[in-house]
């Protein structure tokens, strides 16, 4: 009843339960899950309020409200970095522990007029920085398959949230992994659309270029209506464009070499390896293709992106928003001092500059390798989930969790991470990356995999 | 010897555009007067996660402005941040362009032929505005973020000024170029116009830049200008002729003290840590682009000039004075058109502008047309009036007749004196001297 969202709206509209009830339903979960850590917010009274009014609507005009409403009674939660009016958004760090927005993100607009209902703020590594969610100024999200595990990062709470049935969907940011990594630790789909596909307006910036806003959701069908109500221009976000396609036949599965290299956990190899067996069972048509330059692209990731966290956490001064810069993490620390220096002058050109050239060079590759393929398959994740401390005194070791999934955000392509297999208690997976505005055509092999292997989304 | 010195100045000039909206976002950007922090909206108080959106009017604007200086407008261009920190910066960084300027180039004349380069035309933000307050019992600082997010045009020239009155014609003639545009008001007292000197001072004959500048601002009027650079220049030679150096720094300039002081030492350069704006796209326009705002330019102060000399025959002063102004030399232009009906003539039209405000007494051309009919109809006396006393004088005066006839032309002014004596000074002196030249001729033949 409260599993998908088609599901629970059939037994909403069947009278069999209220909005208000399915509010109830997680609420309670999130209770029960408190130690999980997933939440930092939880906006009780504002989900019942909109769970209320839509019931009304539901009384008066039955079916027809799913016109207006066509995400009704689906319960969202938010990563604690988009902004929401009214409710306080920290951004994970202690920074922000007292800021309230005066103004919603776009997204969370578009969310809330289509009819889903938040249920509150995730937790989250503070600024987006991290990979483990260990970055929390409060305090790490837990693994909901093994606590003393990370559920990876930035997006944990999000993640965790999904995985444990505390909400139907909720929204993370993608720069360099962040949805995709914690989904394929929580064993669920997360998407990383086209970079400006999804407005950024009102999502406190990581590292502008790179920022995506993407989905968690349990089921597949779930995370297309999500994204579709959400995508498009908005008149704010002067990088957005509209786009989208159909290829009209049987996509092309893409192997890349680089992305099976001895650097990945063989359990992690093995079980894509199976998936590619699943596909090739199912008629797909599979083939080896080169992107040389993805050793580069970390290495270009971490100068990118610092430079432009300097950049867009130069208005935390300290004065405005709350509390001093004293709050800062290390991680922050770490990148700001890092960004500022990559951008100095004397040394533009030397990390900056020619980062961009690489970028250029990875970006054209992606575009070679997709002239031979449709989509490309790969692991998410270069290990399984990690322990609570096993990564977080060495920084290094953090960055190169990233490692296949910021390819995706360097060259702006679309990336979902697919939950298939399990490792001991945990589930394993993999990630379908496409050239720009390809959603449609993830969704559609994904959704044929679901249908091969017959995967059931089951909460933890 | 007394050493001859001349100095070296550069400018940067800062015009806020009179766009509707703000360069990022929809608030107004008209600030002037406004009450405090009452124009602003997330992105322009540099909230979180709020993002810009750039005005492409704005940009359209600056295109013009390039295109009337003889800039060369890139085809691909792109906004950078500058990052600095200053509490009338609430992002850490201002939105501005870096290395591919929308305009590269350009140059204006000088009324002596000299030539001034323009090195570059960029876009950019305005910076909220402080407030500094300081009375016996406390001092602080506020902040009206209005004015945050304005669009702002930057012209940059190259050091090629060596006169302060060079200074002051070229920025008349900017300002007067961006009124033409009408995307400004340019009007140095309120601000939209606002000017950086670079100035240094080497010896007469000297080629080549001397080896420091000093940067002096909040100069704000016309007059403040001529005096803050004629003190500034005289200091530096002072300085010079003792053999002492002149200190590269930022220098400010006192209005009520006449004189100006050090503000920042400049030794250590600032570091801005530009990078593209990952925000907004880079642009690219297309010819066809360019060609549309071509089309859309008026007729520029400098072309204006030509004509009105060329066409109309006006005195240079004349001219001066109507291109002056957009509405003037607007005003004279419809004039001139209905005088295909009313037959006063251009240099009529010109002189009543020019010498008598008549513009600014009938704001209407035509009002103003019919006042000047009524005018000469009152003023003039009839032909025959005029016919009759040219008689009169030339049968009273034979002894002047006879000094004409005899080649002495310059009794014609005498005679013409005598007959608006007639007419009690409401002759037609056109006519008075036509009808006189008749007469002379036939009494000349008798």
């Amino acid at each position: 009843m409260f599993g998908s969202i088609s599901e629970t709206q059939k037994a909403i509209l069947s009278g069999d339960i209220k909005c208000v009830d399915v509010v109830d339903h997680f609420l309670q979960k999130i209770d029960e899950k408190k130690h999980l850590n997933a939440f930092l917010t939880v906006t009780r009274e504002q989900a019942y309020d909109a769970a209320k009014k839509q019931d009304k609507l539901v009384s008066s005009y039955g079916r027809a409200v799913l016109e207006r409403l066509p995400l009704l009674g689906v319960v969202v939660s938010y990563k604690d970095l988009f902004l929401t009016k009214g409710v306080r958004t920290t951004a994970g760090s202690r920074v922000l522990e007292s800021y309230i927005p005066t103004y919603s993100a776009t997204i969370v607009e578009r969310s809330h007029t289509s009819g889903m209902i938040m249920i509150g703020k995730t937790n989250c590594d503070a600024w987006a920085h991290g990979a483990s969610g260990e970055n929390s100024d409060f305090g790490p999200t837990l693994n909901p398959h093994n606590n003393e595990f990370v559920p990876g990062g930035s997006s944990s709470g999000s993640a965790v949230s999904v995985a444990a049935g505390l909400s139907h969907v909720s929204f993370g940011t993608d720069t360099g992994g962040s949805v995709r990594q914690p989904a394929n630790f929580c064993g669920i789909y997360g998407l990383k659309p086209t970079y400006g596909a999804v407005s950024r307006y009102g999502v406190v910036a990581m590292a502008s270029s790179l920022d995506c806003v993407g989905v968690f959701s349990g089921y597949l069908g779930d995370c297309k209506k999500v994204f579709d109500v959400v995508r498009g221009t908005d008149g704010r976000d002067a990088t957005l464009k509209n786009g989208g396609f159909h290829i009209g036949r049987k996509p092309v599965i893409g192997v890349p070499d680089e992305y099976f290299s001895e650097d990945v956990d063989p359990v992690v190899l093995e079980n894509v390896m199976q998936a590619l067996e699943v596909f090739k069972g199912g008629g797909y048509k599979v083939k080896r293709v080169k992107l040389p330059s993805t050793k580069y692209a970390i290495s270009v990731y971490y100068i990118v992106q610092p430079a432009e966290v300097s950049s867009n956490l130069a208005r935390y001064d300290g004065i405005r928003f709350g509390e001093s810069r004293e709050m800062f993490g290390l991680e922050a620390k770490r990148r700001i001092v890092l960004g500022t220096f990559v951008l100095s002058s004397g040394y533009y050109d030397e990390y900056y500059k020619k980062a961009s050239k690489v970028r250029t060079l990875i970006i054209n590759e992606f575009d070679e390798a997709f002239k031979s393929v449709d989509v490309l398959i790969s692991p998410v994740s270069p290990s399984t989930p990690f322990r609570i401390g096993e990564k977080s005194a060495d920084p290094l070791k953090m960055y190169l969790s990233d490692i296949l999934t910021v390819p995706a955000n360097i060259a702006g392509i679309p990336a979902l991470s697919v939950p298939f297999g399990r490792y001991k208690e945990f589930p394993l997976g993999f990630q379908l990356m496409g050239p720009k505005f390809s959603e449609e055509i993830l969704f559609e092999v994904a959704g044929d995999f679901e249908r091969m292997t017959d995967y059931k989304f089951i909460p933890v | 010897m007394d050493e001859k010195f001349e100095p070296v100045m550069g400018l940067e000039v800062h015009i806020e555009l009179s766009t509707m909206s703000k360069m990022f976002c929809g608030c107004a950007s008209d600030h002037f007067g406004k009450p405090p922090n009452t124009q602003v909206c997330p992105v322009c108080l540099g909230m979180p996660g709020s993002l810009p959106f750039p005005n492409l009017e704005a940009v359209k604007d600056v295109i013009k402005l390039g295109l009337s200086v003889n800039s060369s407008i890139s085809r691909f261009s792109k906004f950078d941040r500058k990052h600095y920190f200053y509490p009338d910066l609430p992002k850490g960084y201002q939105i501005s362009q870096y290395d591919l300027p929308l305009c590269s180039g350009g140059h204006i004349i000088l009324r002596s032929g000299k030539k001034i380069n323009i090195r570059r035309i960029h876009i950019e933000e305005d910076t909220a505005k402080l407030l500094h307050v300081s009375n016996d019992e406390e001092s602080y600082s506020l902040i009206d973020f209005n004015r945050s997010g304005v669009a702002l045009c930057e012209m940059v020239t190259e050091p090629d000024f060596n006169r302060v009155e060079e200074v002051v014609e070229f920025l008349k003639e900017v300002q007067l170029i961006v009124r033409y545009l009408g995307i400004s008001s340019a009007d140095m007292e309120k601000g939209s116009m606002r000017l950086e000197a670079n100035l240094s001072v080497r010896r007469v004959g000297e080629v080549g830049l001397p080896d420091y500048k000093v940067e002096l601002k909040n100069i704000n009027s016309f007059r403040f200008l001529d005096k803050a650079l004629r003190y500034e220049i005289e200091r530096q030679i002072r300085i010079l002729k003792d053999k002492e150096k002149v200190i590269q720094e930022t220098r400010g300039y006192d209005q009520s003290k006449g004189v100006t002081f050090s503000q920042r030492s400049k030794e250590e350069e600032m570091d801005y840590r530009y990078f593209p704006e990952p925000d907004i796209p880079p642009m690219v326009f297309d010819d066809k682009f360019i060609s549309g705002i071509v089309r859309e330019l008026p007729e520029l102060p400098y072309a204006k000039r030509d004509r009105y000399l060329s066409d109309y025959g006006l005195p240079s002063n004349y001219v001066e004075v109507l291109v002056s102004e957009p509405e003037r030399a607007a005003f004279f232009e419809h004039a001139v058109r209905l005088d295909s009906r009313y037959k006063v003539g251009v240099k009529t039209i010109a002189n009543l502008i020019v010498n008598k405000d008549f513009d600014r007494k009938y704001p209407s051309p035509e009002s103003f047309m019919k006042k000047i009919l009524d005018l000469m109809k009152k003023e003039y006396a009839s032909g025959d009036l005029t016919s009759k006393a040219v008689r009169e004088v030339i049968s009273e005066n034979i002894k002047a007749v006879e000094d004409y006839n005899k080649g002495k032309g310059e009794v014609v002014g005498f005679l013409i004196g005598q007959v608006q004596k007639k007419l009690r000074g409401k002759g037609d002196p056109a006519l008075i001297l036509q009808q006189l030249n008749n007469a002379l001729k036939v009494k000349g033949k008798l």
